[in-house]
C-alpha cells in the first residue's frame, strides 16, 4: 500500500494528467449535448499539454536564459535550467488545439442552423425521420 | 534551386492557399486557376524529387539550415518519394475533374474551398516528407483540420458527421502526440533517424512500447482501421464530391505510410516483430477488418457509401501485408498504398460523374446509366476490376504479393480473408454493373433529373476520368519495375 503511495506522489503530474484525461474522455462519450462533447475534447487535448508541460521542469531549476553568454569562462551547467523544448513544442499543440475548437465550433453553428438544437439524441431522431 | 525541391512541394501550395483565399474577395473567377498552377508545380516538384532519388538515393534537406537533431530535417528516400509524387499528382488530376462539382455544391465558396484544398495538400505532402515526429503530429492535425472544414462544407448530414470525425480524428491525433511525448522523455530527441539510433538499448522500457501502442492506436484511428473507423462512412459518404474524392483515396493511404514508416525507420523492424510480436495479432485484426469491411459493403444501398466500406477494407490489405513481416508482403503493402489511392479515386471520380448528371447514387436510380454515360461506366467497370483483382489492371499484382506474402507467412486466415473479400467484391460490382446495364432508365420525380437531362457528362470531366482509368492498366504493367526499382531498395535498407 505504502509502496503505491509513494509510486502516485511521486508521479503526481502523470497522475494528474490522467486524471484529466480521463475526465474528458467520459464527458466526449457520456455527454449528449455537443458543446460538452467540444469541451470534453478541449480537457482531453489540455491534459497532454500539461503533460509535456511537465516533463521539462526540473526541481531548483531556473528560465532558460543565459546570462554569461559572451562569458565562456562561465560554465553553463544544464542543470541549472529547465528544458524549454517540450513548452516550444506545446505553443504548436495550443495552436493546434484552438483551430481544432474553432472548427468544432463552425461545425456546431452550422448543425444548430438545420437542426434548431445541439443535443445529439434530438439531432439523431430528426435524422432518422428524414 | 535543385536541392531545394523538398521544401518547395510543401511550400508553393501554401502560399497559394493564402493567395487564393485573397483573391476570392476581388475575383472568384481566379480561384481555380491559381489552385492550378499551385498544385501543378508541387506535383511538378515531386516528380523532379523522385526522379532525383532515384539517381543520387537518399536527399536530406534541412529546413532553414539548422542541422539535424536540432532542427526539423525533411528526410526523402524512395518510399515517400513514390508517395508524395501519387499524392500531388492524384490531388492535381482530382481537382481539374471536379471543377464543376465545386461551382455546382458549393457555389459562392470556391475560394475557401480552393484554399483548404491547398492546405490539405500541404498536410499530406508535409507528412510525408518530414523526418521529425513532432513536425509530422503538427501536419497531420493540418490535414485533419482542412478535411473536416472540406467534409462540413456538404450539405446534410455533413456538418454532424464531419463532427463525429472531429472527435475521433482529435482522440487518434492526441495518442500519436502522447506516444511521441514517451518517446522524447526516454530519447530526448524528435528526430526520426536520430530515435532510431538511440532506441535499441531501451526496447525493454516499457515506456517505449507504451509510446510504440500509443503510436499504433492513433494512426489506427486516423487510418480507419476496423474497429476504429466508424466515422469514415459516414464522413466521406456525405462529404461534397469534390472533396470526397480528393479525402478518401489519399488520407487514410497517408496514414498507412505514417504506419509503415514507424515500423521501418523508428521502432525497426525488430522491435515491432520480435520484441513486441505484434506480427500475427494485427494480421489477424487486418483479416477482420477485411471481411467486415467487405460485409458492410454488402448491405449498402448507397454507391458512395458502399465505396467507403471497401476502403475500409482495402485498409486491411494493407495493414495485414505491413504486418505479415515478410518481404513480399510488406511489397505488396507499400504497391498497395500506390495502387489503391489510384483506385479509389477512379471509383469516386465516377461516383462524381454519375452524381453531377443523375443527383442521386442510390443504387436503384443507376438503371440503363450504361446507355446514357457509356464512357462514365467504361472507366467505372476499369476500376471494379482493378478492385476486384483481374489482370493486367493494377489490383491484381499488388494483391498477388499480399496473398504470397501470407502464403509464405503460413496466414492462410489472412489469405482467405482476401480471397473471400475479392468474391464479395465481385458481387457488389456486377450487382451495379446488371442493375446499371439492364435496367430501364427510370424518371424521378422531384430531384430535377428526367431522361432528357441525363446523358454522358462533360469532357472536362472525362478526360481525367479516362487518364486515371488508363493509369490503373498503366501502373499494372509497370509492376515490376516499380517494385524493383523503387520498392526492393526501401525493404532491403531495412533488412527484409
Amino acid at each position: 500500500m505504502s509502496d503505491l503511495i509513494v509510486a502516485v506522489l511521486g508521479k503526481y503530474n502523470y497522475w494528474l494528467c490522467i486524471v484529466l484525461m480521463m475526465i474528458g474522455l467520459y464527458a466526449m462519450i457520456a455527454k449528449k449535448n455537443l458543446i460538452k462533447k467540444l469541451v470534453g475534447m478541449n480537457i482531453f487535448q489540455t491534459s497532454i499539454i500539461l503533460f509535456y508541460v511537465s516533463i521539462g521542469c526540473k526541481k531548483g531549476a531556473t528560465i532558460p536564459i543565459l546570462e554569461h553568454r559572451a562569458d565562456h569562462s562561465v560554465l553553463v551547467d544544464a542543470a541549472h535550467y529547465i528544458n524549454p523544448l517540450p513548452h516550444v513544442l506545446m505553443l504548436t499543440a495550443i495552436v493546434v488545439s484552438v483551430s481544432t475548437f474553432g472548427v468544432a465550433l463552425a461545425l456546431a453553428i452550422k448543425i444548430y442552423r438545420k437542426h434548431k438544437t445541439l443535443e445529439e439524441d434530438e439531432i439523431l431522431m430528426q435524422l432518422r425521420s428524414e | 534551386m535543385m536541392e531545394h525541391y523538398p521544401a518547395f512541394i510543401v511550400i508553393v501550395p501554401f502560399l497559394f492557399a493564402f493567395v487564393v483565399s485573397g483573391v476570392a474577395w476581388i475575383k472568384k473567377e481566379l480561384c481555380f486557376p491559381l489552385t492550378l498552377v499551385g498544385l501543378g508545380l508541387s506535383a511538378w516538384f515531386s516528380v523532379c524529387l523522385l526522379r532525383q532519388v532515384a539517381t543520387t538515393g537518399v536527399l536530406k534537406y534541412r529546413m532553414g539550415g539548422w542541422e539535424t537533431p536540432w532542427g526539423i530535417g525533411y528526410h526523402v528516400d524512395y518510399l515517400n518519394g513514390l508517395v508524395v509524387t501519387v499524392v500531388t499528382v492524384l490531388a492535381f488530376i482530382n481537382l481539374i475533374a471536379t471543377r464543376k462539382n465545386v461551382t455546382e455544391e458549393t457555389p459562392e465558396k470556391e475560394g475557401a474551398f480552393y484554399s483548404l484544398y491547398l492546405l490539405f495538400i500541404v498536410g499530406l505532402t508535409g507528412i510525408l516528407l518530414t523526418g521529425d515526429l513532432f513536425n509530422l503530429y503538427v501536419l497531420l492535425e493540418v490535414a485533419s483540420l482542412t478535411s473536416y472544414a472540406l467534409i462540413g462544407m456538404g450539405s446534410g448530414r455533413a456538418p454532424m458527421s464531419s463532427l463525429n470525425y472531429l472527435f475521433v480524428g482529435t482522440v487518434g491525433g492526441c495518442f500519436y502526440l502522447l506516444g511521441v511525448g514517451y518517446l522524447y522523455i526516454m530519447t530526448g530527441s524528435l528526430n526520426m533517424a536520430d530515435v532510431a539510433t538511440l532506441l535499441p538499448k531501451l526496447y525493454n522500457s516499457n515506456a517505449i512500447v507504451m509510446a510504440f501502442i500509443f503510436c499504433m492506436v492513433g494512426a489506427s484511428i486516423k487510418m480507419a482501421f476496423f474497429p476504429l473507423h466508424m466515422w469514415l462512412p459516414n464522413a466521406y459518404g456525405f462529404a461534397p464530391t469534390a472533396a470526397g474524392s480528393l479525402i478518401a483515396p489519399l488520407m487514410t493511404k497517408v496514414m498507412v505510410y505514417v504506419l509503415i514508416r514507424l515500423i521501418l525507420t523508428v521502432f525497426s523492424v525488430d522491435f515491432a516483430f520480435v520484441v513486441m510480436k505484434m506480427g500475427d495479432p494485427m494480421v489477424w485484426m487486418s483479416s477482420l477488418a477485411i471481411v467486415a469491411g467487405a460485409v458492410f459493403a454488402l448491405s449498402q444501398k448507397n454507391l458512395k457509401r458502399m465505396f467507403c466500406y471497401i476502403i475500409v477494407s482495402e485498409i486491411g490489405y494493407m495493414m495485414g501485408g505491413a504486418w505479415l513481416g515478410n518481404n513480399a508482403g510488406m511489397t505488396g503493402a507499400i504497391l498497395h498504398i500506390l495502387n489503391d489511392a489510384i483506385m479509389t479515386l477512379c471509383l469516386f471520380l465516377c461516383a462524381g460523374s454519375i452524381y453531377y448528371r443523375t443527383h442521386g447514387l442510390e443504387l436503384d436510380r443507376l438503371k440503363g446509366l450504361f446507355l446514357k454515360m457509356p464512357v462514365t461506366m467504361a472507366c467505372f467497370v476499369a476500376s471494379a476490376l482493378s478492385i476486384i483483382g483481374v489482370p493486367p489492371t493494377c489490383g491484381f499484382f499488388s494483391k498477388w504479393y499480399l496473398i504470397s506474402g501470407g502464403l509464405q507467412a503460413g496466414q492462410y486466415g489472412f489469405v482467405a480473408a482476401l480471397l473471400f473479400s475479392s468474391l464479395v467484391n465481385v458481387v457488389l460490382f456486377f450487382r451495379v454493373i446488371e442493375i446499371s446495364y439492364y435496367g430501364d432508365f427510370e424518371t424521378h420525380h422531384g430531384h430535377g433529373s428526367s431522361p432528357a437531362v441525363v446523358m454522358e457528362s462533360p469532357a472536362s470531366m472525362l478526360v481525367p476520368l479516362l487518364i486515371v482509368s488508363i493509369g490503373l492498366v498503366v501502373v499494372g504493367l509497370y509492376t515490376c519495375s516499380i517494385v524493383n526499382h523503387l520498392i526492393a531498395p526501401i525493404l532491403m535498407q531495412h533488412g527484409f
